[in-house]
């Protein structure tokens, strides 16, 4: 932690990721006005005293969107992301342990899903399932995991033949206990590093969904919704899409930033990333 | 070597089955099929089994997909259950498009993150490298459509030099593509020009610190030679496998850029598909995009085999 602050880019990530959450957490309590008042008269109002940040095309004011339009975002990849990580790094370190048939079996398996494109996968689910967050939550906690699950193999497989691995075979402990108690020590700082990463792609494919409009439902405020609503408005009104955009950005960037410190100060290298 | 290599191609293709398999009978699984999508509210009764039976889907679902995997083989993915045409004609039209834009944001994205890595490495930790590098991290991060947003603003809306969206049929002539398509490419470019960038920097530092350029500094060749012909080659390594995941993204995962800018390529035919509950051609698209993702990578294992000795030597493992 100390390590992670000690890095510019390290306290500047973490600094935006809190205020997110702070603003996410308090912004039902805090924010300025109405989100859903709709006013003819205040149609693309741009910024002033009363209105900070403007109004967008049905004179709803910006400021206050933008404040909760994270939130749904927030508060699912928030939950499926520690999901995804468990299940994928136990999976993970179960199949680095056990090798054999199980393994490649499981990898081919990991392999084929992970050449369809995730869109795909997410659209297929969510217009059979719906989007709301009690099926988003399982549908990204599930998805997001099998990357998960090479990862957390391949840093096992860097461990599994060392000496304290071998000495708690030889002690008779059980494949469980040595995940636990051997494998996941050495291969946690992976695992979180990876967890940052996951969490940074679950944010930008739930918000690219209510951009395209299949997450989110209006007029529950939503950045990717907003960007989505206000993007045909941009000669006239900017402003409406503008704050959405630098508050998306400016979560992803703080998390990224972060992930990258930690990374570096862990010293592991993720420069090696395909987009996704 | 050889050996590895058929080890490879083998492993690729059962890949390739087992996603087949799993688009299949995943899609089979999901309620509703293509009955329903052509009837809609009349999807019941004697109207539906008729219709059932007239697509053959009465049968077993295993005979169904022996038959679509044997059709696949052959290039035959069967029609739409939408429009009723035969759905390698309509993927073919669109993967072209695709291929365009993945093309020439490859043309542009591939040199440009070369330069960049190789510049960013030897400035490692000062001004320019921090700049590029955060710019990098900005550049790969930030949703596409963002970006796209960002981009439209900027050169469509305040400068006017390019139009915002692309206003083409999918079949449209490659001519009336192309006033359209930078804005697109520009997005892509950045994404993946970010991602290389940072896998050519951080192996050029690892191979910078080698001792066989160490060697070459030593005996007096000139800097530029060192980074260019002794240096880079080595670093180039391992940005292959990222080269080849790029390119599999720009070829299936591109959906979202082609949704903003109206873009007629496979992206968009996904999504509307999967909207438009056209389960034969999510089926197809699918297998064309997860082959294409399994092909990709083999060749780019095949090639950093072919390209490292080091490898050939190396303990065979899968």
């Amino acid at each position: 932690m100390k390590a992670l602050l000690r890095r510019p880019s390290g306290a500047i990530g973490l600094v935006l990721v809190a205020v997110h959450v702070a603003i996410a957490v308090t912004a039902p309590w805090i924010v300025p006005h109405d989100a859903r008042a709709i006013s003819a008269a205040l149609m693309f109002s741009p910024p002033d005293a009363a209105h900070w940040l403007g109004t967008d095309h049905l004179g709803r004011d910006i400021l206050t969107r933008t404040m909760l339009g994270g939130r749904q975002a927030l508060l699912v990849t928030a939950i499926a992301t520690p999901l995804a990580v468990a299940w994928g790094g136990m999976l993970g370190m179960y199949l680095g342990l056990a090798g054999g048939q199980r393994d490649d079996v499981a990898m081919r398996l990991v392999d084929a899903l992970l050449s369809l494109p995730w869109i795909l996968k997410m659209l297929l689910m969510i217009v059979t399932f719906g989007a709301a967050p009690q099926v988003l939550v399982p549908v990204l906690a599930f998805f997001y995991g099998v990357p998960v699950i090479r990862i957390a193999r391949a840093a096992t497989q860097g461990v599994v033949a060392r000496d304290y691995v071998l000495a708690a075979r030889a002690r008779g402990h059980g494949r469980f206990s040595i995940i636990l108690r051997e494998v996941l020590p050495n291969v946690r700082d992976a695992l979180m590093v990876e967890g940052a990463m996951r969490w940074s792609w679950m944010l930008l494919a739930f918000s690219s969904l209510s951009f395209l409009g299949f997450g989110v439902a209006p007029p529950t405020p939503d950045w990717g919704l907003m960007i989505a609503d206000s993007r045909s408005f941009l000669a006239i009104a900017p402003w409406a899409a503008l704050a959405p955009v630098a508050a998306l950005s400016s979560l992803i960037i703080g998390i990224n930033l972060t992930a990258d410190a930690l990374a570096k100060a862990l010293g592991l290298d993720r420069a090696h990333s395909a987009p996704q | 070597m050889l050996a590895y290599a058929l080890r490879r191609t083998l492993l690729g293709l059962i890949t390739v089955a087992l996603v087949s398999a799993m688009i299949f009978f995943a899609v089979e699984a999901l309620p509703g099929d293509a009955c329903t999508a052509v009837l809609q509210r009349d999807a019941h009764g004697q109207r539906l089994e008729n219709c059932r039976r007239e697509m053959g889907l009465d049968r077993p679902a295993t005979a169904r997909y022996l038959d679509w995997v044997g059709g696949a083989i052959r290039g035959d993915l069967g029609a739409s259950a939408g429009s009723g045409k035969a759905i390698t004609e309509l993927v073919g039209a669109r993967l072209a498009n695709t291929l365009l834009l993945a093309g020439l944001s490859m043309a542009v994205g591939v040199p440009l993150a070369l330069l960049l890595g190789v510049v960013t490495a030897l400035a490692r930790d000062r001004a320019p490298d921090l700049v590029l590098s955060t710019v990098a991290i900005l550049a790969m991060t930030i949703p596409e459509f963002v970006t796209a947003t960002l981009l439209i603003f900027t050169f469509s809306v305040w400068l006017g030099w390019v139009p915002g969206i692309v206003l083409a049929s999918a079949d449209a002539p490659i001519s009336t593509l192309f006033p359209t398509i930078w804005l697109p490419v520009a997005v892509l470019t950045m994404v993946m020009t970010a991602h290389i960038l940072r896998t050519v920097r951080s192996s050029m530092i690892d191979v910078m610190e080698g001792d066989f350029v160490q060697m070459a500094r030593l005996k007096g060749v000139p800097a530029w030679r060192v980074v260019w012909r002794h240096a880079l080659p080595s670093a180039l390594l391992p940005a292959i496998n990222v080269v080849a995941l790029t390119v599999a993204w720009l070829l299936g995962g591109v959906v979202v850029v082609e949704k903003v800018f109206n873009y007629p390529g496979l992206g968009r035919f996904m999504v509307d598909s999967i909207t438009e509950r056209d389960l034969p051609v999510v089926q197809g698209l699918a297998l064309v995009v997860a082959s294409a993702y399994v092909g990709v990578n083999l060749a780019a294992d095949l090639l950093a085999l072919l390209l490292d000795p080091r490898l050939r030597t190396a303990r065979l493992r899968a």
